[in-house]
């Protein structure tokens, strides 16, 4: 796969001029997803994701900026040439967006009108479409009789009918239940490498963005604050609304604050800590090692390991039970093998 | 058919009239639902096209088209048929007669219809026009794929409400000299104290509307899937 430039966003702006005052929705973004990506948008509701990524099929108007899409200028385009390009940036809605008066067929059928196919040829690319999504045996019911899942892939089938290039999912999954988000991701991760579609990720749902995106920004109040790959996001936060997305994700905050409630009494030999890391190092082999090495004795009180693209990210919470001098050179160990280690407060001790 | 004698005599004696009439009350509203039909429809259109934050949106034309339904919605229809007379004499040649009832019909019912249209086309959902404008649909698509089509069963309910209001109109018109039942119940049977003839005339009209909503209902219901 070619590492071009799919989508090419550079200083875009988009401000709403409201009686009363003006949103800058969007401010500055300059943001470049690359052929063959899965790129998440993560940030909280009112952000300015929508609005973002709706430019670059310009069912937004940018007040300022150049978009380019596969290379073509999409500011410059006559309005039949935009609603061409458009049938190459497939889209898909959290509340899917289905027409209701029209079978499950017909709504995918819907954006093959004009496009040069005949109505045989139309009929095949249907059935194959809903194939795809595993909608088969649906096509001829209404969206009525669809669950949220198998509207969110009738509408999956529909954004892919012209073949696009790219694929916008706007939380697509946000109105579904864990499970039926996690089949959706994992179609939509089967797209990207069986046909190569590009595919741009909104979503207020870290987990999501873990489970098949490659590259990660992270947006607020209209900017995008960090980004990058996911396992450099997932590994080295710099924002704390990075950090905060990532951490509800992992669950280790509320591991943290779990424990750091309990009745626990450290004493002077004991010290709890809190350990991240990533890559190849391996729970088990640390804890013997720093037992081998220092005699410090570390009992788990949590742990976790991400795979992200493959690679591990872990993260434990231990007492460790040594003399002090050990303690000390037991951290140092952890740390000289790129271990992160910052040590848990009680909340007593906090109190005191 | 002996009762029907007693308690209609005068309605047996009128057999022709009553056919007649009613031949000219389904021919006025039929022409009207036409030509108010096609008009309205239009107007309707373009009121959610233009309208702010519509997909052709247009502050001056949108505003104008409401300004106008509004203002031939709120003149009374008595009063409307007196005001249209010369225009309705200039179009038709006369100002009495069945033919020249339907000008004022259709200037009263089409601003009602294109009321109508609006409401039933605003209820089609915002983010499924996105979603078709995202495949690449124009102005064009929009309107007849989506919003006519999506619409369809709101349109027909809308429509039977219409139909059922030119009905109502119809007889007002034929109070004046326009014809039709309404003519028969006023002219014949309330001013020559025939009250038989006036009940048939309200008995055929109900069973009109009845018929209507009947069918409408029908037609609606089976177009729905939502
Ligand atoms: N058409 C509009 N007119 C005026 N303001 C708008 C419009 N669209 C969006 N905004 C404003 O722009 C800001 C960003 O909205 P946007 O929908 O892009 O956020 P988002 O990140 O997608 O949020 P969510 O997670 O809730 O979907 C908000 O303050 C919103 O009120
Ligand atoms: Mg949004």
């Amino acid at each position: 796969m070619k590492l071009d430039a799919m989508i090419k966003l550079q200083h875009v702006d988009v401000t709403f001029n409201q009686q009363h005052r003006t949103v800058k929705a969007v401010r500055d973004v300059s943001l470049t997803v690359n052929r063959g990506d899965i790129y998440g948008i993560v940030g909280y509701s009112g952000a300015g994701k929508s609005t973002l990524v709706r430019v670059i099929n310009r069912l937004q108007e940018p007040t300022a900026g150049q978009v380019e899409v596969n290379g073509q200028n999409m500011l410059a385009l006559t309005n039949k040439q935009l609603r061409h390009a458009r049938t190459k940036i497939g889209m898909i809605f959290q509340h899917f967006n289905l027409m209701n008066q029209r079978t499950i067929a017909d709504n995918v059928a819907y954006p093959l009108k004009g496009s040069g196919l005949d109505k045989a040829a139309r009929e095949a690319k249907v059935a194959h479409l809903l194939e795809l999504v595993g909608l088969a045996d649906q096509a001829q019911g209404y969206p009525a009789q669809l669950s949220g899942g198998q509207k969110q892939r009738v509408a999956i089938a529909r954004a892919l009918a012209n073949d696009p290039e790219v694929l916008i999912s706007d939380e697509a999954t946000s109105a579904l239940d864990p499970k039926t988000t996690g089949a959706i991701l994992a179609l939509l991760k089967e797209l990207n490498e069986q046909l190569g579609v590009t595919i741009v990720l909104i979503t207020h749902e870290m987990d999501a963005v873990k489970e098949i995106c490659n590259k990660v920004a992270v947006m607020e109040d209209g900017q995008i604050i960090e980004r990058g790959s996911l396992l450099q996001i997932f590994s080295q936060p710099k924002q704390p609304l990075t950090k905060d997305f990532i951490n509800t994700s992992t669950q280790v905050n509320q591991a943290i604050e779990k424990i750091s409630q309990q009745a626990l009494t450290l004493s002077d030999t004991q010290r709890l800590i809190h350990l991240e890391y990533v890559g190849t190092a391996a729970d088990a082999p640390l804890i013997t090692e720093l037992y081998k090495r220092y005699g410090v004795v570390s009992n788990i009180l949590y742990g976790n390991v991400e795979i992200l693209q493959g690679t591990p990210l872990g993260n434990l919470i231990v007492v460790m039970t040594g003399d002090q001098a050990n303690l000390d050179d037991a951290l140092n160990y952890c740390q000289q093998q790129q271990i992160h280690v910052s040590p848990v407060k009680l909340k007593q001790e906090v109190a005191q | 058919m002996n009762w029907f004698a007693h308690y209609f005599p005068n309605v047996v004696t009128m057999k022709a009239d009553f056919v007649t009439a009613t031949g000219e009350t389904l021919y006025m509203v039929a022409i009207t639902a036409i030509v108010a039909g096609v008009i309205g429809m239009a107007m309707g259109i373009t009121l959610v096209v233009t309208a702010p934050g519509g997909i052709l949106a247009n502050r001056l034309v949108y505003n104008l088209l409401d300004k106008l339904v509004n203002l031939f919605r709120s003149i009374p229809f008595v009063i409307l048929l007196a005001v249209i007379a010369p225009v309705t004499r200039l179009i038709v040649g006369t100002a009495i007669g069945t033919t020249a009832a339907i000008v004022p019909l259709i200037v009263g019912a089409a601003p009602f219809y294109a009321r109508q249209v609006q409401n039933a086309l605003v209820e089609v959902d915002r983010g499924i026009i996105e979603a078709a404008q995202a495949v690449g649909s124009g102005p064009v698509a929009l309107v007849f794929r989506v919003y006519l089509r999506e619409s369809c069963s709101e349109l027909i309910r809308v429509s039977v409400v219409t139909l059922i209001s030119i009905i109502d109109l119809t007889a007002m018109a034929g109070a004046v000299g326009g014809g039709g039942l309404g003519n028969l119940a006023i002219i014949i049977g309330y001013d020559r104290f025939e009250t038989d003839v006036t009940v048939m005339a309200l008995i055929i009209i109900l069973a009109l509307v009845f018929l209507v909503q009947m069918i409408g209902d029908w037609l609606a219901r089976r177009t729905n899937h939502a």
